[in-house]
């Protein structure tokens, strides 16, 4: 914790320290879940599970989804215990819960281990433990090897620790399945491959946030032309990635097409990205990417989600 | 609780806080309940209710 950290909740601490209460509302530790990411957690755990076709109970399937997305707050939870102080010097985060003084760090560390335990437990118990087991270790990924380790350590930060944010699909297909397939596994690479164009463009935009709090985002560090290559380069390998549910034939005419469509804006942007690197349409330019892609990954998880889920499947292939 | 807390009044906002901590707590431990419940009766059928008494 660094000393701004502590002055912003050095009041709230003497409150505690008088009371021996907590000072945090209801909502202050419903915002440590960072709710947004555990609906995306939610989102894509769900098409996880309806691509898999499984023969399960659904009120299993329904507390192992709720599981999924506690573990998903769980992870937050603890990423904001331990990044409270860079949370303190970075606009974006400075209202959140631990670096506003609502919250002291101990109640989150404390809050985030019990959901931890909470939740790998009942997904162990509801579905099976291979489920239980790769929940646990996507929190261990997201705390442990992100946050803690490569976050402030490396600038291949988000694409690493990407991998923690793409594995909820795998998890809730071993849940209803007992087993891990391929089609959980593209897209688990789809959101992995994903991952690195989002959070980089939205580096772009924010790196004096970045470079403020210290944390080497690969604009602050390879500078913003390699990130902007790095970037395209990135989309070119994501587009056709997105389109490899088609082949295997789990993609079905809808998602082709809007695979197609998506994955050609995704690249015009990135191309647009690449080529306009000063001043305002720059900047401008980035921060469409950033919203084209959240945008993106949403319509290619809608799209399955409503050919498995209700109907809408019409084979391309055969 | 200690003797820090004996001379302390909880202001209005801060019992309010606390109400409403405690009501989401139970709220939690409630549907954990259920939760557990229901998952009992998946996992083992609704067989396990048909027995001879």
């Amino acid at each position: 914790m660094n000393t701004l950290s502590n002055s912003l909740t050095e009041s709230h601490a003497e409150s505690l320290d008088r009371t021996g209460l907590s000072q945090g509302d209801v909502s202050d530790f419903f915002a440590l879940l960072k709710p947004r990411v555990m609906f995306l957690v939610v989102f894509t755990a769900l098409v996880g599970m309806v691509v898999s076709h499984p023969d399960v109970n659904p009120v299993l399937a329904f507390v192992s989804l709720l599981m999924i997305a506690v573990g998903g707050g769980a992870s937050g939870c603890l990423n904001m215990w331990w990044d409270a102080d860079i949370d303190a010097v970075m606009t974006r985060t400075r209202k959140r819960p631990i670096p506003a003084g609502k919250i002291q760090p101990g109640e989150a560390l404390a809050f985030g281990l019990s959901l931890t335990a909470g939740s790998v437990l009942i997904l162990g118990l509801a579905s099976n433990w291979l489920a239980a087991g790769l929940l646990a270790f996507t929190i261990f990924f997201y705390v442990v090897i992100y946050s803690m380790w490569l976050k402030r350590s490396t600038p291949q930060n988000i694409v690493i620790g990407g991998a923690a944010g793409a594995l909820p699909p795998v998890v809730a297909q071993a849940a209803v399945t007992g087993h891990v397939a391929w089609d959980s596994i593209v897209l688990f690479a789809i959101i992995f491959m994903w991952t690195p164009p989002h959070f980089w463009a939205l580096a772009l935009v924010k790196s004096s946030d970045y470079e403020r709090a210290g944390i080497p985002m690969m604009p602050n560090v390879a500078g913003p032309d390699s990130t902007r290559f790095q970037i395209l380069a990135y989309t070119v390998l994501l587009a056709p990635l997105g389109m490899v549910p088609v082949a295997m034939g789990f993609g079905g005419l809808a998602y082709a097409i809007v695979s197609l469509v998506g994955g050609l804006g995704m690249l015009a942007l990135a191309i647009q990205v690449y080529r306009l690197r000063q001043g305002e349409p720059a900047m401008r330019v980035a921060q469409q990417l950033f919203g084209f892609s959240i945008l993106y990954l949403f319509l290619l998880f809608a799209t399955l989600l409503a050919e498995h889920g209700f109907g809408f499947f019409h084979p391309v292939l055969g | 609780m200690t003797d820090r807390n004996s001379s302390y009044r909880l202001t209005p906002e801060e019992q309010q806080r606390r109400r409403r901590r405690s009501i989401a707590l139970g709220l939690t431990l409630g549907i954990l309940c259920i939760l557990l419940f229901a998952i009992t009766i998946a996992k083992l059928g609704p067989q396990v209710l048909n027995r001879p008494l």
